[in-house]
């Protein structure tokens, strides 16, 4: 892949993410408090958090190949998280498990 | 700690208060920055280009979510909206924060620049103030020099040593469950969740390739929708 498509990539990514932050100082007093963004900053990350987690997941949703091994990592994730509510231990937790997995228990593309 | 009077608390703050205070980030930050740094040198672009990142776009979920879009050689507009949305959370720290923030100029644009997660959380226990106002920007340029410095190392190490990373971009949807939780312990909308979940689904039916935009748009259109009922009301 081309350095050109990085570079537009890491601006474009660095610009939205600027925007996002800087909105609320951008508007300051006039609409800071403005109901939609008030609205849209509350319900939208939740939405989009779960529509993230289909997203990444979406290679072994519509292939099936590796959805034991990603329902089983992402089970643990959530326990792990429910349990000790520490977001670095629930990743790496999960991800070990499903490393584990997919390099020798449960290989990919066995099946 | 005892016997120090809340005057002199106020005119000298430590030199290291700054770094206590962002401790428990660079403990969370540089493991989190070598996880995205190992992911990202499999992409096999040079591990500089991992540093820059850091620099650049500094943030976690967008950066873990852009290892993803990259592999996929994914539109530049689709990241722009996706990382525009993702990042919407930021809408809502940006806005408690106004009356806190005194800092003018470059340092003011450099701390709104570095408003993460965490650099909000502690930038939200500190007051207004002189002396604070360089609290805080120490605080926020400590925890993106966490960040800057796992991204680089995590991609260096990924570039020199053959690391067995088959599995490792687990880490991406791992990260987004974990969002998911927190989020749904601030948010306990369960239906909103369940909603948001037949949207994915659907999208995924309807294209595997663009599900991410076509379930962004169905949810936005959805969501201003019912916010649209609920002010008629």
């Amino acid at each position: 892949m081309s350095e050109a498509y990085l570079i537009g990539f890491i601006a474009l990514a660095a610009l939205a993410t600027f925007l996002t932050r800087a909105t609320p100082f951008l508007l300051l007093s006039k609409q800071a408090d403005h109901p939609l963004l008030t609205f849209l900053g509350r319900y939208l990350p939740p939405v989009l958090m779960v529509l993230l987690v289909v997203y990444a997941l979406r290679t072994p949703l519509v292939e099936g190949d590796g959805l034991t091994q990603s329902l089983v990592s992402l089970t643990v994730v959530t326990v792990l998280h429910l349990l000790a509510r520490n977001a670095l231990i629930s990743i790496l937790g999960g991800t070990f498990c499903y490393m584990v997995l997919v390099q020798s228990l449960m290989p990919l593309g066995g099946q | 700690m005892a016997s120090r009077s809340p005057d002199s608390f106020q005119s000298t703050p430590q030199p290291s208060s700054a770094l206590r205070l962002s401790l428990p980030v660079m403990f969370g930050y540089i493991p989190l920055g070598i996880a995205f740094g190992v992911l990202f040198s499999d992409l096999g672009y040079h591990w500089l280009w991992a540093t820059a990142m850091g620099l650049f776009i500094y943030a976690g979920a967008a950066q873990f979510l852009a290892v993803g879009l990259i592999a996929n050689h994914a539109g530049l507009f689709e990241v722009f909206v996706a990382i525009l949305l993702l990042n919407a959370r930021h809408l809502v720290y940006g806005l408690s924060l106004i009356s806190t923030l005194e800092l003018k100029g470059w340092r003011r644009w450099y701390l709104i620049f570095a408003l993460t997660d965490e650099t909000y959380s502690l930038l939200s226990i500190t007051r207004s103030g002189a002396q604070n106002n360089s609290l805080q920007l120490r605080i926020a340029a400590l925890n993106q020099l966490y960040w800057v410095f796992g991204c680089t190392l995590g991609a260096w190490l990924g570039s020199q040593l053959d690391l067995p990373t088959e599995g490792a971009e687990f880490a991406l949807p791992a990260l987004f469950t974990v969002l998911a939780i927190e989020q749904y312990r601030a948010v306990r909308r369960p239906l909103l969740f369940l909603v948001a979940l037949a949207i994915a689904g659907l999208a995924l039916l309807i294209s595997a390739d663009n599900m991410l935009m076509i379930a962004i748009l169905l949810a936005v259109s959805l969501l201003l929708m019912a916010r649209g009922r609920q002010a008629d009301v």
